[in-house]
C-alpha cells in the first residue's frame, strides 16, 4: 500500500516536472523565434506604418517592399547575392575537397613527417584568420588581388577543423584494406581517391559543405577588408553599409525586407537539413 | 633472387610514401601563403612605425617595442580585453547554465520529452543566422522608434521611448544576449551528446543505490561531462575573443557609448581600416598570444582523448597474445 502511494506521489511529481519543463521550452522557443516574426511581419509593412506603431499581422507591402529594395541602385542586393552564392559554393566545393585529400594523406600512409604534419595542423587548428589579416592583406596587395574574390576563396582550400574532422571520420569508415583491394585492382592512389574514397566519406563531405558555406555566407571581417567596389560587394558588407548610411532616412520596409534577403534563404535550407546539420555538429567534436 | 624482391618492395613502400606528401602538399602550400607568412610579416610589422596620416605615408620606421608600449601606457588593450571579456562572460554564463539544463532535459529518460526534433532545430538555428545581419535586425529592434520601444510603451511598461543603445549596461546587454542566442542551441547539442556517451550502467547503479535525479545530475553526469564542458569553455573563450560582426554592426564599429562595446577584434580592425599597419601588428601579436595559449589547451585535450585506428588495432593484437598465453 505504502509502495503505492509512493508510486502515485512521484508519478504526480513526474507529470509535474514535465509541465513545468515543456512550459520552459515553449519560453525559449518563443525567445529565440521572436525576432525573426517581427522580422518577417515588418517586411510585409510599408514605411508609414512601421512608424505608427508595431502590429503582429502581416500587412500586404511585401511585393512592393521587395521590388523597392530590388530597383535601389544604392544597394545591389542582386549582384551581392550572385556574388556570396559564387564565393560559398567555391570555398565549399574547395574545403570539402582538400581537407579530405590531406585527412586521406595522413589516414592511409606512412611518411617521414606524418606525425610532425598531423601535430602542426592540430595546433594552427584553433589560430583565428584575424590575426594574420594585416599580413594577408598586404600580400594581396602585392600580389595584385585586392578587391577580388580569389583570396576570398583560395585560402579555404586549408581548413584545419574540416581536415580534423574528415580524419576523424575516416577513422571509423574507412579501412585500410579498401585502399589496398583498388591498388591490386590496378587503380592508381589519385583515382583510389576520387572514385573509391570520396563516395564513401559522402555523408561527412555533406556536413561539412554545408557548414563551410554556412561560413563562408556569413563571413564578413575580411571580405570588407579585401572588397572595395560596388559591384563586388557581399550580402554582409551590404547590411553594414546599410547600418552606417544614415538609418533614419531609410525606408524601413526597405531595411527589414534587405535583412530577411541575408537570411530566409539560409533558414529556408536549415530546416529542410536541420537532421543532418544536428548530427554534423556533435560528430566533429571530442567525444565525452 | 632474395635481395632483388626486398628492394622491389622498399621501392614499393617508398612510393607510397610520396603519395602521402603529394596528398597533403596542397593543404600545407595553401596555408603557408595564406596563413603563415602573413602571421609571420604581421609579427615583423609590429615592430615598425608604418601609419598614414591624411594622404602622407609616416615610416615605416624600426622602433623596435615602441608600438606595444603604447598600447599598454594610454590604456586602450585592457580597457578593450575587458570589455570582451565582461560581454563574453555576459552571454557565455547563462549559455552553459541554459545548455546544461536543457541537455539533461533532453536525454533524461525519466522525463521523456516529446518534439526533441522540434526543440533541437528551433534552438540550433539561431546560431547559422549571419551575425552582421542579425546585429542589424536588433538595431532595428531596438532603436528608439522601434518594435520594443513601441511594444514596452502601448503596454505602458515605460512611458518615454528607452535610449538602449545609448546606454551602457543595455548596449552590453544587447551584445550579450545575441552571442547567447547564436550559441546555447550548439552547446546544448554537444553537452547533449557528451551525456548520450556516458555508460548507462552508472546511472542505473546509481538508481539502484537510492540516487534522486538531482543528485544523479550532479554526482555523475557532471564529473563525467567534466572533459567536454571544458572543451566547450575554451573553444567558447577563443571564440569570444574574436567577437567581432554583432557589436561592430550594432554600434557602427565605433564601440558606442563611449568605447564601452568596443571588443579587441574591433580595435584591430579599427587599425588596419585606417592603414595603422605598426600598431594592427602589435595587436596582433598580443591576440595571437593569448589564442595560442588557450589553444595549447584544447591540442593537449584532443590529443589526450584522440586514439589512431593504428594503435587500437594493436592493443587489440596485444590483447589477444595475452590471452592465448593464459
Amino acid at each position: 500500500m505504502i509502495k503505492k502511494d509512493v508510486g502515485e506521489g512521484s508519478k504526480t511529481l513526474l507529470t509535474i516536472s514535465r509541465v513545468l519543463c515543456y512550459i520552459a521550452l515553449i519560453f525559449i522557443t518563443v525567445l529565440c523565434l521572436f525576432s525573426f516574426y517581427i522580422l518577417i511581419v515588418n517586411s510585409t509593412r510599408a514605411h508609414a506604418d512601421i512608424m505608427k506603431g508595431f502590429s503582429f499581422l502581416p500587412g500586404k507591402f511585401f511585393s512592393k517592399n521587395l521590388t523597392a529594395l530590388l530597383t535601389d541602385k544604392n544597394i545591389p542586393v542582386v549582384r551581392a547575392l550572385g556574388n556570396s552564392l559564387f564565393i560559398s559554393s567555391c570555398v565549399a566545393l574547395f574545403t570539402t575537397y582538400f581537407s579530405a585529400m590531406t585527412a586521406f594523406g595522413i589516414h592511409v600512409y606512412d611518411f617521414k613527417f606524418k606525425k610532425i604534419a598531423f601535430s602542426f595542423i592540430m595546433l594552427v587548428m584553433m589560430v583565428p584568420t584575424q590575426v594574420s589579416a594585416l599580413g594577408f592583406i598586404q600580400l594581396v596587395t602585392k600580389m595584385g588581388m585586392m578587391d577580388s574574390f580569389y583570396p576570398l576563396i583560395f585560402p579555404s582550400v586549408a581548413a584545419p577543423i574540416v581536415f580534423f574532422y574528415m580524419k576523424q571520420y575516416m577513422e571509423s569508415v574507412l579501412p585500410h584494406e579498401i585502399v589496398e583491394a583498388a591498388r591490386i585492382d590496378g587503380s592508381n592512389e589519385f583515382r583510389t581517391f576520387n572514385t573509391v574514397v570520396l563516395p564513401i566519406i559522402k555523408p561527412a563531405l555533406a556536413v561539412q559543405a554545408i557548414f563551410s558555406f554556412v561560413s563562408s555566407w556569413n563571413n564578413y571581417f575580411i571580405p570588407a577588408l579585401i572588397i572595395n567596389s560596388k559591384a563586388k560587394k557581399t550580402i554582409p558588407i551590404l547590411i553594414a553599409q546599410l547600418r552606417s548610411a544614415d538609418y533614419m532616412k531609410f525606408d524601413l520596409g526597405k531595411v527589414y525586407i534587405m535583412i530577411c534577403v541575408a537570411i530566409v534563404p539560409l533558414l529556408i535550407v536549415f530546416v529542410i537539413l536541420s537532421k543532418y546539420i544536428i548530427r554534423g555538429v556533435t560528430l566533429g567534436s571530442v567525444k565525452g | 633472387m632474395g635481395q632483388q624482391a626486398s628492394t622491389k618492395t622498399k621501392k614499393k613502400s617508398v612510393s607510397y610514401a610520396r603519395w602521402g606528401y603529394i596528398f597533403i602538399a596542397p593543404f600545407f602550400l595553401v596555408y603557408t601563403i595564406f596563413q603563415l607568412i602573413p602571421l609571420i610579416s604581421t609579427f615583423y610589422n609590429s615592430f615598425f612605425e608604418n601609419y598614414r596620416v591624411g594622404l602622407s605615408q609616416v615610416g615605416p620606421t624600426f622602433i623596435g617595442f615602441a608600438n606595444y608600449i603604447e598600447i599598454f601606457t594610454n590604456n586602450d588593450i585592457p580597457t578593450y580585453a575587458f570589455n570582451t571579456l565582461l560581454i563574453w562572460m555576459m552571454g557565455f554564463i547563462p549559455q552553459i547554465l541554459i545548455a546544461l539544463l536543457l541537455a539533461a532535459w533532453f536525454t533524461s529518460f525519466r522525463l521523456k520529452l516529446k518534439g526533441l526534433a522540434f526543440f533541437k532545430t528551433v534552438i540550433y538555428m539561431p546560431n547559422l543566422i549571419m551575425a552582421a545581419a542579425f546585429s542589424m535586425l536588433f538595431f532595428a529592434l531596438f532603436s528608439d522608434a522601434g518594435p520594443v520601444n513601441m511594444i514596452l510603451t502601448s503596454m505602458n511598461i515605460i512611458k518615454e521611448p528607452f535610449r538602449f543603445l545609448t546606454s551602457i549596461g543595455a548596449t552590453r546587454s544587447l551584445i550579450a544576449s545575441m552571442n547567447f542566442l547564436m550559441w546555447f542551441g550548439n552547446t546544448t547539442i554537444l553537452l547533449m551528446a557528451g551525456i548520450m556517451g556516458i555508460d548507462q550502467a552508472l546511472f542505473e547503479a546509481a538508481q539502484i543505490d537510492g540516487a534522486k535525479p538531482l543528485q544523479m545530475f550532479m554526482k555523475v553526469t557532471l564529473p563525467l561531462l567534466m572533459p567536454i564542458l571544458v572543451y566547450v569553455m575554451i573553444t567558447a573563450m577563443i571564440g569570444g575573443i574574436q567577437m567581432f560582426d554583432v557589436p561592430q554592426i550594432l554600434t557602427n564599429g565605433d564601440g558606442t557609448p563611449d568605447r564601452t562595446s568596443m571588443t579587441l577584434i574591433m580595435y584591430l580592425n579599427k587599425h588596419l581600416a585606417s592603414r595603422n599597419y605598426g600598431m594592427a601588428g602589435a595587436v596582433s601579436v598580443i591576440l595571437t598570444i593569448v589564442t595560442v595559449a588557450l589553444s595549447v589547451l584544447v591540442y593537449k585535450m584532443l590529443i589526450r582523448q584522440y586514439k589512431p585506428a593504428t594503435i587500437k588495432t594493436d592493443k587489440n593484437g596485444n590483447e589477444i597474445k595475452r590471452r592465448l598465453q593464459k
